[in-house]
């Protein structure tokens, strides 16, 4: 393979922090001991006490450094390139953010710090707040939630604290058969059980099964709108009626959030319910794999159920400053759903987002958003590349758009695994892969409105590449990836005999691999 | 076009002619009319970033944050020394702006990096076993109940008093949702865990008994005793502990407990008031297939090169649905690494020695202050004193840029008069003195 790997240094094994480990080494030194040096022994009970320093690493900190540093290097990053990861909403982090959000106003502040000495903190919460209503339709914001899984969570207990106070007893949920996993995952750990709805040949709920399911023992029905194959329900009006007439909740996963913002508003589609991502429509970055945020805005009769604590403001009215505070006073709430105020770091991000772009620029995200994957959808449905990966439901999309690999995988023995595997050749990142489950061998695409047309084009390029290369040579698909750090990984030996932490030489006697392995690298004295 | 996309206007005709649709409208027609919003968004208009900037300075600058004050609030979050590596690494593009690692390929840098968090939180709690991290302490609380659940199929659950407020709060929230009663138990005269009141409250429906090591007053607490005594009926020991004490005090699991969990700011993380910061989740070997959350395992590649994977992902919601462990998706990657860098930073001997010196000036500072205390016996990081006129010492203490901590009263009213004191190795024995002064002042005049 003539393209260059990820790391440079990628022909170089694995080491982790605790092999560079030398007795010795040290990276902290401790301020000074400046209080009586009272024996340890005499503070805490013998019972009490650590017998053993936990076995860290003893490194300095230029090893330090570079160790991590080296392990970054192994990481494709949204900055580094396309990250068209469908339903994930992989758009541009702006710099700013991380600035701001690292003002020691933010960054040092104390959750408990008394509300009269935060008050810039509650006015930022408040605002963001009263933004994210307003984009929702839904009057009423708690920021709570942790991230969208903790949101859908928020919602099905509302849903349950607002039946109970009615005398209601409802023991089923409604999913779509399309739902991200989060939802019915949610369901059960709500205590409800799930009821799957089917889906109609032109991608939205099966309606008739609606109606059929929709009775006095149902909760709640969870959809997202957009769905996750990309398409607007087109009866969102009728499946509100139907569902609320069945006396259940309307709860809107607002993963697909990012293709709607000022067109059209989930509470006026009749949701009771939204949770936004902040690490999706709103850019905070997603590290990895966390921190988001999964804030929830509720209709009226959802109010009075909402987590403590609310941020409320007081005062105002007459043209003075209103002040903020922290109430706690909620007889019906469901209590609390996590420590604190929930990530605040994460909402500072999100309304410096909101700032700087605006209620036209919110509305331009979703409508660029939705004109890019028209796009890109509009480049993968040419020739060369359609006869193998089909769009799923050829309607118009919105945000994202599903493609199936079946075609490519009976004509050119390629699956869309491998098709994906030799993206990562091209220092393109996949497309989500393998769902929504019943798209056969699906490839989810959601280019998000950051990337520009020459962005696009290249992953159509690279796609078609992809294709026409398969059919002189499969293999070379089915082998990739060829030039990343590590290749293709033995999942399912992973997962039959787990090895989850580090541990010393000598406590590994059963697996000559991982010994040879570790003494090659030079074991340090642990 | 706004800053953050770049669709031209040569670039808007291409678009559409390939799409084949007249303008960017046409691509929301199937959007029923009935639910289009026919307005603008109600915000403000778009602003530069420099106005922006200044904007979020100025909310900023009207909090009094912990360099504008010397503050000995803790009760779950602490003011300790982030160092600046970890500003450094974390502010890397490459550490940042991934998403979850599902492709390993070309995300081995993160999958190490939970590797190797997964081994210093084992370290950490003396369990075999722990996660990638999940939210952050309170859930994770909640998360151990929900697994008590799927173990043991019974309907109680156990908490000590000296579980966080918020951790107790968490858990009710959740575990009625997943069918589960919470049950309190009173602390002692002393301020720890009342062991014989555990006993009683433990019964053949109980799933889990749940304590927190430093408890919430800073004691010490007889984990073992209390371990034993919440496993009498088959429960499962769940003790929720603060990280860095744990570098001297003996781990909860060489002491009977079954899950360790906590909250990881106190590691590297920034105080953000409340968040984002980490949660971890450790426990013995027999529960790996019952955590929740991403666990990232050691492997091989077709070459035999060592690398890493998510793995055992038949516990996730995105396998399992409805059958799943638990419902986290995004968790808390970027903070978890954070936590492993700080805990690579102080390293071996480092750790002990600030959890010693944690130790030896929250000794020093109970006995300054020369106020009653409520937890007498052995303290870390925090004490609980009664405070004879809490809101005169308050206003003189704020007035000259102290923070005396937290007021008991707020949630535990049998302690009216409580203040809770934390100690890190940011506060000095001059910073300490000067508390034990405005106290002693303050005592003086209410005696007068």
């Amino acid at each position: 393979m003539t393209r260059p790997a990820l790391d440079p240094r990628a022909g170089d094994e694995a080491v982790t922090i605790y092999e560079r480990s030398r007795a010795g080494r040290r990276a902290f030194v401790a301020p000074e001991c400046d209080v009586p040096e009272v024996p340890v022994e005499d503070l805490l009970p013998a019972d009490a006490r650590r017998d053993q320093p936990a076995r860290l690493p003893e490194v300095s900190e230029p090893e330090l450094v570079r160790h991590y540093t080296m392990l970054s290097a192994k990481n494709f990053h949204l900055d580094e390139g396309f990250y068209p990861l469908g339903s994930c909403t992989m758009k541009h982090n702006p710099k700013l953010h991380e600035r701001v959000a690292a003002l020691p106003g933010h960054a040092r502040l104390h959750p408990l710090q008394e509300p009269r000495y935060a008050q810039g903190a509650l006015e930022l919460m408040w605002r963001l707040q009263g933004a994210l209503a307003e984009v929702a339709g839904l009057p009423h914001v708690s920021l709570q939630p942790s991230a969208g899984s903790h949101g859908e969570l928020a919602g099905l207990l509302l849903t349950r604290a607002y039946h109970a106070d009615r005398g209601e007893q409802r023991p089923k949920v409604l999913t779509p058969d399309t739902a991200h996993g989060t939802n019915p995952a949610t369901v059960t750990m709500a205590g409800y059980e799930v009821v799957k709805v089917g889906t109609a040949p032109d991608g939205g709920v099966d309606l008739d099964d609606l109606r059929a399911k929709a009775g006095p023992d149902v909760a709640c029905l969870m959809l997202t709108n957009p769905n996750t194959l990309g398409l607007f329900d087109r009866n969102i009006e009728e499946i509100k009626r139907i569902v609320h007439d069945a006396g259940a909740t309307l709860y809107y996963d607002g993963a697909n959030l990012n293709a709607v913002m000022g067109i059209a508003r989930p509470g006026d589609m009749g949701f009771d319910i939204v949770h936004f991502n902040l690490h999706k429509t709103f850019t905070q970055p997603h590290g990895g794999g966390g921190p988001g945020a999964g804030p929830i805005a509720v209709s009226d009769r959802i109010e009075p159920f909402l987590p403590i604590p609310r941020v409320v403001a007081h005062g105002g009215e007459n043209g003075g400053a209103p002040a903020f505070d922290l109430d706690f006073d909620r007889p019906k709430s469901i209590g609390r759903l996590r420590g604190f105020q929930g990530n605040f770091g994460v909402f500072v991000r999100t309304f410096a987002y909101i700032r700087s772009l605006g209620g036209d620029g919110l509305e331009d995200v979703s409508r660029t958003a939705v004109l890019n994957a028209n796009y890109l959808k509009a480049r993968l449905g040419e020739e060369g590349i359609a006869e193998y990966l089909p769009i799923a439901f050829d309607r118009t999309c919105m945000h994202e758009f599903v493609l199936s690999g079946s075609p490519a995988k009976e004509r050119l023995g390629i699956r869309t695994l491998d098709v994906a595997k030799r993206m990562l050749d091209h220092r393109v990142h996949p497309p989500t892969v393998y769902f929504p489950l019943l798209v056969e061998e699906a490839l989810m695409v959601e280019p998000t409105e950051t990337e520009t047309m020459e962005r696009l084009d290249h992953f159509a390029d690279v796609v078609r590449s992809i294709l026409e290369e398969a059919a002189e040579d499969p293999e070379i698909a089915r082998n990739a990836p060829h030039t990343t750090p590590v290749r293709r990984l033995d999942e399912a030996g992973a997962a039959k005999k787990p090895v989850v932490r580090w541990r010393p030489v000598d406590e590994n006697p059963g697996d000559p691999g991982r010994a040879k392995d570790a003494s090659a690298s030079g074991t340090g004295a642990m | 076009m706004s800053r953050y996309t770049g669709v031209t206007e040569q670039d808007l005709r291409e678009m559409l002619s390939a799409v084949g649709v007249g303008s960017v409208e046409d691509l929301f027609a199937e959007i029923p009319d009935g639910v289009r919003l026919k307005r603008d968004i109600d915000l403000p208009p778009g602003r530069s970033e420099q106005e922006v900037f200044d904007e979020l300075a100025g909310l900023a600058a009207r909090n009094r944050h912990c360099d504008a004050e010397v503050t000995f609030l803790g009760a779950g979050m602490y003011d300790h020394y982030v160092p600046a590596v970890i500003d450094t690494l974390l502010s890397r593009s490459e550490f940042l702006t991934p998403y979850t690692p599902y492709q390993p390929e070309v995300s081995q840098g993160g999958l190490q990096v939970m590797f190797e968090f997964q081994t210093a939180i084992a370290e950490l709690t003396g369990l075999p076993v722990a996660n990638a991290s999940v939210y952050e302490g309170p859930s994770a609380v909640a998360a151990a109940g929900y697994l008590a659940k799927l173990e043991t199929r019974r309907t109680k659950l156990v908490a000590s008093r000296g579980l966080h407020p918020h951790s107790r709060g968490a858990l009710r929230s959740h575990a009625t949702g997943y069918g589960m009663d919470v049950v309190e138990v009173p602390l002692d005269a002393e301020g720890a865990t009342d062991v014989g009141a555990l006993a009683a409250a433990v019964d053949d429906d109980t799933a889990a008994v749940f304590v927190q090591q430093p408890n919430f007053l800073g004691t010490v607490e007889e984990l073992g005793g209390l371990a034993e005594a919440g496993k009498r009926t088959g429960a499962l020991a769940i003790c929720a502990a603060d990280p860095l004490p744990l570098g001297i005090l003996k781990p909860p699991g060489e002491l009977g407990v079954d899950v360790c969990v906590g909250e990881g700011q106190s590691l590297g993380n920034r105080l953000d008031f409340g968040g984002p910061s980490f949660g971890f989740f450790a426990a013995a070997e027999r529960f790996l297939r019952k955590m929740p959350g991403r666990i990232a395992g050691e492997t091989r590649d077709v070459d035999g090169k060592r690398g890493f994977v998510l793995t055992l992902q038949t516990r996730e919601q995105h396998i399992r649905r409805e059958r799943a462990t638990h419902n986290i998706c995004t968790a808390q990657a970027l903070n978890a690494l954070a936590g492993v860098v700080y805990l690579s930073w102080l390293g071996r001997r480092g750790l002990v020695e600030l959890a010693e010196l944690m130790l030896r000036r929250t000794h020093y500072a109970r006995g300054a202050l020369g106020l009653e205390p409520i937890n007498p016996g052995p303290v870390v990081r925090e004490f609980a004193v009664h405070v004879p006129d809490l809101d005169a010492l308050f206003e003189r203490a704020r007035a000259e840029g102290i923070n005396p901590g937290y007021r008991l009263a707020r949630d535990f009213p049998e302690y009216p008069d409580g203040l809770l004191v934390a100690i890190t190795e940011r506060r000095t024995r001059a910073d300490i003195d000067r508390l034990a002064a405005l106290a002693a002042a303050v005592r003086e005049v209410v005696a007068a």
